[in-house]
C-alpha cells in the first residue's frame, strides 16, 4: 500500500507585506553597494546615496515644492477632469442601447492612439499653457476610465437589477443602489491604470511645454547631465505613483469591504 | 400579516423565445390566499410562467389579470422571492430588507420597524448587520423572505426557493415556508422540481407538459397547510400520482437539445 501523495497544492499564492518592503530595500541596497564598490559608474546612473541628497538640497533650496506643486496640481485636475467625464460615458454607454454602439465604437476608434502623440496638437489647440496639458491628462484617463465603466456596468448579474425592477424600485435607485456599487470594484481597479496612465502623460507633456514640473525638471536636469536630479525627478514620479496606488488600495478595501 | 385579498389569473397565456415555443394557452386562476404550485419537467415554461405572473415578461399570447383588493399597506403586490436569493453582497442582511422600502413614502422610523418586525419573524434578528457572505444558504434564503413579507405583498412569486439548499436545510425551511405563507395567508405561487415541496404546500398543484407548456392536469390538495407532513400517505399518494404524470415528460425532456 503506497501513502496518496499530496496534489493539491499551489495555485493560492498570498501577499507578504514584508516581502514587497524587504525587496525595494535590498535593491537599493544592493544599488547603493554597487556604486560604493564602484561596479556602478555613477556617472551614468548616481547612488541612491546621491539621489537622497539631490533630493534634500532640492527640499532645502524649495525648488522640490514648486515643481511637486505644479505637477500635482496639474495630475489631480487632469485626472479628474477624464474620470469624471469617463464615468458619465461609460455609465451612459453601458446602461442605453442608444448610446452603446456609437459609443463603443468612437471609444474602441479613439483608445489606440497614443496620447502622446497628441501633445503637440492639443498645444496648438489649447495653447502652450496648463489647458494643453490638463486636456493630455484627462484624454489619456477618459477612455480606460469608459471602458472599465461599461464592463463593470456590464458585469453587474442581472438577477440584482431584476430583483430591484421586482419590488418596484426607480430607474434611478437601481443605478444608484444597484448598478453603480455592482460596477465599483471594476471601477476602481480601473483608477490603478489611469492614474499611472495619468502620470506618464504629465511628465510627457510637462517636457514638451512647462517650465515647472517634475516633467520639466528630468527633462532639464537630462540636458545638463545632472543625472543626480535627474534620478531625483524620476524619485518623485516613482513615490506619486507609489502613493496613489497606496491610496486606491486604500479606497478599495474601505469601499469593498463586503467582498 | 396582509390585508390583501388578490385573485391571479393567466388566460391563454402563449410565449416563444425566438423559434422556441415555451407556453400554449395557459389558463390558471390562484384564488386569493391560495397556493399554486407550478410543476413540470425541465424546460417546460415553469419559471417563465412565473415572470409573466409577476409582469416581468410580457406574454406574446394571452393576458395576466390581478383582482380583489391590496391592503393600504402593501408596497409591491407581486413580489418575488428568488432561487439564488438575489442579496446585494454590499449591504448588509438588515440593508438588503430596508432596499425594497427606501422608494416607499414610509417614515425612517416605520421602515426601520418594518425590518426589526421582518427580520424577528425569520429568525435573523441577530444577523441584522451581517454580511450576505457570512450567512449559510438558508440564512441567505431567510433574508430573501423577510426582503419579501417586508413589503406586504398581495402575492408571493417563489421560484424555486429551496432548490439552491441542502436537503436538511430544505426540510427545515419547508415547514417554515409553509407555516409562514398560512399565517400571511397571501396568494402564492410556488414553483418547483421537487415534488414533496408541491404536496406540502400545493392546494392546487398544476402538472404542466413537456415544452411547449400546457396544462395538464390540476391536482387540488384540500388540507389546510398547517397540518401537512411531507411523509402523510394521503400526501405520498399525491406525489406519486404526480411522478406518474411527469416521469415521461421528465425522460423526453432530458434527452432534448435546447438549441432548436
Amino acid at each position: 500500500m503506497a501513502e496518496v501523495p499530496f496534489r493539491g497544492g499551489g495555485f493560492a499564492p498570498r501577499d507578504i507585506p514584508a516581502a514587497s518592503v524587504g525587496t525595494l530595500v535590498g535593491l537599493v541596497l544592493l544599488w547603493q553597494a554597487g556604486a560604493s564598490l564602484h561596479w556602478i559608474s555613477t556617472k551614468f546612473l548616481p547612488a541612491p546615496w546621491d539621489i537622497a541628497r539631490a533630493l534634500y538640497a532640492l527640499a532645502a533650496s524649495g525648488e522640490l515644492w514648486v515643481h511637486l506643486s505644479a505637477s500635482l496640481q496639474r495630475l489631480a485636475i487632469g485626472w479628474a477632469v477624464g474620470t469624471v467625464a469617463g464615468l458619465v460615458v461609460g455609465l451612459v454607454v453601458g446602461l442605453f442601447t442608444l448610446a452603446r454602439s456609437p459609443g463603443m465604437a468612437v471609444v474602441s476608434a479613439l483608445f489606440p492612439i497614443p496620447k502622446i502623440a497628441l501633445v503637440p496638437l492639443f498645444i496648438i489647440w489649447f495653447g502652450i499653457g496648463e489647458g494643453s496639458k490638463v486636456i493630455t491628462l484627462a484624454f489619456g484617463v477618459f477612455f480606460p476610465t469608459v471602458i472599465n465603466t461599461v464592463a463593470g456596468v456590464d458585469g453587474v448579474p442581472r438577477n440584482l437589477i431584476r430583483m430591484g425592477q421586482s419590488f418596484g424600485l426607480g430607474w434611478w435607485s437601481i443605478v444608484r443602489k444597484i448598478v453603480l456599487p455592482g460596477a465599483l470594484p471594476a471601477i476602481l481597479s480601473g483608477f490603478r491604470i489611469t492614474t499611472s496612465t495619468a502620470i506618464i502623460l504629465l511628465v510627457a507633456a510637462e517636457m514638451i511645454g512647462a517650465e515647472k514640473g517634475i516633467g520639466a525638471f528630468v527633462l532639464a536636469a537630462g540636458n545638463l547631465y545632472d543625472t543626480d536630479n535627474l534620478l531625483a525627478g524620476i524619485v518623485l514620479l516613482s513615490t506619486i505613483g507609489l502613493v496613489l496606488s497606496w491610496v486606491i488600495g486604500r479606497m478599495e478595501k474601505l469601499l469593498l469591504s463586503w467582498r | 400579516m396582509t390585508g390583501s385579498a388578490v385573485r391571479l389569473a393567466l388566460e391563454g397565456v402563449g410565449h416563444a423565445f425566438g423559434t422556441l415555443k415555451v407556453l400554449d394557452g395557459v389558463d390558471l386562476v390562484a384564488e386569493p390566499g391560495e397556493v399554486m404550485v407550478l410543476i413540470g419537467p425541465s424546460g417546460c415554461g415553469k419559471s417563465t410562467l412565473l415572470s409573466i405572473f409577476g409582469g416581468m415578461l410580457a406574454p406574446q399570447a394571452g393576458r395576466v389579470r390581478m383582482d380583489g383588493a391590496v391592503a393600504p399597506d402593501c408596497l409591491n403586490a407581486l413580489t418575488y422571492v428568488f432561487q439564488d436569493f438575489a442579496l446585494l453582497p454590499w449591504r448588509s442582511v438588515a440593508g438588503n430588507v430596508s432596499l425594497v422600502l427606501e422608494d416607499s413614502a414610509l417614515s425612517a422610523a416605520e421602515r426601520a420597524r418594518r425590518v426589526e418586525e421582518v427580520l424577528a419573524l425569520t429568525g435573523l434578528s441577530d444577523f441584522a448587520g451581517a454580511w450576505p457572505k457570512q450567512l449559510s444558504g438558508g440564512m441567505r434564503q431567510r433574508v430573501g423572505i423577510a426582503r419579501a413579507l417586508a413589503v406586504r405583498p398581495a402575492v408571493l412569486l417563489m421560484d424555486e426557493p429551496l432548490s439552491a439548499l441542502d436537503a436538511q436545510t430544505r426540510g427545515l425551511l419547508l415547514d417554515e415556508f409553509a407555516e409562514m405563507i398560512a399565517r400571511a395567508g397571501v396568494t402564492t405561487v410556488y414553483v418547483t422540481h421537487n415534488l414533496a415541496e408541491a404536496v406540502r404546500l400545493g392546494q392546487q398543484v398544476v402538472v404542466l407538459s413537456r415544452r411547449p407548456g400546457r396544462v395538464r392536469e390540476i391536482v387540488r390538495i384540500d388540507r389546510p397547510l398547517a397540518g401537512r407532513h411531507i411523509e402523510d400517505a394521503d400526501l405520498l399518494a399525491i406525489e406519486q400520482h404526480l411522478w406518474a404524470l411527469i416521469r415521461d415528460d421528465a425522460a423526453l425532456a432530458d434527452r432534448e437539445r435546447v438549441d432548436g
